[in-house]
C-alpha cells in the first residue's frame, strides 16, 4: 500500500495574489489545505508609535499610508476623532467635500478590487477595463487634492482646499457614465460562467460566524448583516443621503464581489446628490481652529465605514500638542482572523479566491 | 448625530463591582472582567467586538486594556475598561466570548506585552518572534526616534 504525508507549501510573502507581502503556510493533503497559518507583519512601520511622537495635525499624511488605496477615508475617521474630542463644528460645505472626495475614493478601491479580483480568478481583460475607470478618477482626485493616492486632503476642522472650478461638473459628468460601465463589469465579469464557477458556493461565511469574529465592512454585509456604518451611525453629514446597503445572501467569495460591485452604484447615487447639495451651499471650508492643536485631557473612539470595513481611531490626549496615544482598528486586518478556518478543506487554487474576495490592504494589515 | 450608549446604569445595578465615569465608560477589574463580558453579551446584546486595545500609564504603574462592544440588533455601544498591574500584565482572554479577539490580543501582546491568559495561540504577530521588548510601552526607546 501506497504511503501518503502532508506536506508544507509557503504561500507568499512574495507572490502577487498575496496584494502585497503577506504570507500563509499551508498544510496540504494532495491539493487539499489541512491546515493554513497566515503570517503578517512585513510591512510593519510602527505607525501608532510614530504617532506619539508628532502633533495631531502630522498624523494625517501617515494615515494615508495604511489604506493608500481608499486614504480619504483613512483621513477621515482620524480628524474626525480629533474634532470629536476638542468639540469642533466643521463647515456645510467642507462636510460635503467630504463626501464626495470620500465616496470617490471608496470606488477607487472598489474599481480596483473588482478588478484585481478579476485578474486573481485569471481575467486579464476585467482587470484592464476596471483600470480605466479608476485612472479617470485618481486623475479627479489629483486635481483636487494634489495626489494621486496619498490624499491628506482633510484637515482637523475641516479640508484642505475648496474644489478648483468646474471640479464638480467634470466629476458629475463622470458619475452619469458609471451606471454604463458598472454594467460593463458586469457583463465582463460578473456574468462569466468561468468566474461564477470559481466563486459561487467557495468560502461560504454563516453571519453568526462573521459576527463573532468582528468581520466588517462586505466581507460582513455579503452574508446578509446589515451593518454598515453610514446607515447604522451616520456620522458626518450621511443621514443627509438617499441610499442602500446591498446585501448578499450565502456568504461566499461571489457574494463578497458581487456587494462591492452594488455598493459602486449607492456611492455614485451618494455623489449625484452630494454634488446637488453642495450648489447650495456656500462659505469656508475650515473652522476656525487654533495653530497649535491641544486638546482637552481625555480620550475617544471613532468609528466610520472605509472601502473596506469599519475603521476605527482610539485617541488618548494628556492636553499637550502630541496625542499619547493612537490606535486604529483597522478592518483588513481583522477580516483576516478567520482565514485560517475558512480556508480548511478547500483546494489550493481556492486560496487565491478566498484571500482576494476579503480585499486586503497589506499596509492597513500590518500598520 | 449623537451616540447611543448602552443602559450603563441598569448594568451598575446588576454588577456591583463596575465603574464608570461621566463618559458611561465602564472600569472592571481584571478577575471579574470574563464572567461581566459573557453577560454584555447574552444579556445587552453586545454582539460585536469592535475594538481592542491598550494603553500604557508608567507613572500610575498600570495598563489599561479597553474594549469597545456595539450592539447591531440595538444600536448602542459600549467602552469597558480593565486596569492591570504594570510588572505582572495579566487578563484573562476575551475570545472564548467573541473569536474577534483572536488576532487583536495577539496585537497587544506583541507591542505592549500584557497576557491574555486562555488565548489558544498567543504569540506575536507583527514584530519578529525574537524580537525583544515592547515597543508600545513608552519606556522604550528605540533608535531614529524624535525624542
Amino acid at each position: 500500500m501506497l504511503r501518503t504525508q502532508e506536506y508544507f507549501l509557503n504561500f507568499g510573502p512574495q507572490h502577487p495574489s498575496t496584494h502585497g507581502v503577506f504570507q500563509i503556510i499551508l498544510t496540504l493533503d494532495g491539493e487539499r489545505i489541512v491546515k493554513a497559518e497566515p503570517v503578517c507583519g512585513y510591512l510593519h512601520r510602527g505607525i501608532e508609535k510614530l504617532a506619539e511622537s508628532r502633533t495631531y495635525t502630522q498624523v494625517i499624511p501617515y494615515t494615508d499610508r495604511m489604506d493608500y488605496l481608499a486614504a480619504m477615508l483613512q483621513n477621515l475617521g482620524y480628524v474626525q476623532a480629533v474634532e470629536k474630542m476638542m468639540g469642533i463644528e466643521v463647515p456645510e460645505r467642507a462636510e460635503y467635500l467630504r463626501v464626495i472626495s470620500g465616496e470617490l475614493s471608496r470606488l477607487t478601491s472598489h474599481v480596483l478590487a473588482t478588478g484585481v479580483y478579476a485578474l486573481d480568478i485569471g481575467g486579464f481583460t476585467g482587470f484592464l477595463l476596471c483600470f480605466r475607470e479608476r485612472e479617470k478618477m485618481m486623475d479627479l482626485l489629483e486635481e483636487l487634492t494634489g495626489s494621486r493616492m496619498t490624499l491628506s486632503y482633510a484637515r482637523i476642522g475641516g479640508v484642505a482646499d475648496d474644489a478648483p472650478e468646474g471640479w464638480l461638473d467634470k466629476l458629475d459628468k463622470l458619475m452619469d457614465e458609471m451606471p454604463g460601465y458598472i454594467e460593463e463589469y458586469n457583463g465582463l465579469i460578473t456574468g462569466n460562467e468561468i468566474f461564477q464557477a470559481r466563486t459561487k458556493f467557495v468560502g461560504q461565511l454563516k453571519p453568526e460566524t462573521a459576527v463573532n469574529y468582528s468581520l466588517s465592512g462586505p466581507v460582513l454585509r455579503a452574508s446578509g448583516v446589515n451593518y454598515d456604518l453610514r446607515k447604522a451611525k451616520p456620522y458626518g453629514i450621511y443621514d443627509r443621503f438617499d441610499f442602500e446597503v446591498p446585501l448578499g445572501e450565502n456568504g461566499d467569495c461571489f457574494d463578497r464581489f458581487y456587494c462591492r460591485v452594488l455598493e459602486m452604484e449607492q456611492s455614485v447615487k451618494i455623489i449625484k446628490q452630494a454634488i446637488e447639495q453642495i450648489k447650495e451651499v456656500d462659505g469656508p471650508v475650515m473652522a476656525k481652529v487654533p495653530k497649535v492643536l491641544k486638546p482637552p485631557k481625555g480620550e475617544v473612539y471613532h468609528e466610520i465605514e472605509t472601502s473596506k470595513g469599519i475603521i476605527g481611531y482610539y485617541v488618548v490626549s494628556d492636553g499637550s500638542n502630541k496625542p499619547y496615544r493612537v490606535h486604529v482598528r483597522r478592518p483588513s486586518f481583522i477580516n483576516l482572523g478567520y482565514l485560517d478556518e475558512m480556508l480548511k478543506g478547500y483546494l489550493i487554487a481556492d486560496v487565491v479566491a478566498i484571500l482576494g474576495s476579503i480585499d486586503i490592504v497589506l499596509g492597513e494589515v500590518d500598520c | 448625530m449623537k451616540e447611543q450608549l448602552a443602559p450603563v446604569d441598569e448594568m451598575k445595578q446588576k454588577f456591583s463591582y463596575i465603574e464608570f465615569d461621566e463618559q458611561k465608560t465602564v472600569n472592571v477589574p481584571a478577575d471579574k472582567l470574563l464572567e461581566f463580558m459573557q453577560a454584555m453579551k447574552d444579556e445587552y446584546a453586545l454582539d460585536f467586538l469592535t475594538n481592542l486595545t491598550a494603553v500604557d500609564y508608567p507613572e500610575e504603574n498600570k495598563l489599561q486594556v479597553v474594549y469597545n462592544l456595539n450592539s447591531i440588533e440595538k444600536g448602542y455601544t459600549l467602552m469597558v475598561k480593565t486596569d492591570v498591574d504594570r510588572e505582572h500584565p495579566e487578563v484573562p482572554s476575551v475570545f472564548p466570548v467573541w473569536g474577534g479577539a483572536n488576532w487583536q490580543e495577539r496585537e497587544v501582546y506583541d507591542l505592549l506585552g500584557i497576557v491574555f491568559t486562555g488565548h489558544p495561540n498567543l504569540k506575536r504577530i507583527l514584530l519578529d518572534d525574537k524580537f525583544e521588548g515592547h515597543p508600545l510601552r513608552k519606556d522604550f526607546r528605540w533608535e531614529g526616534g524624535r525624542e
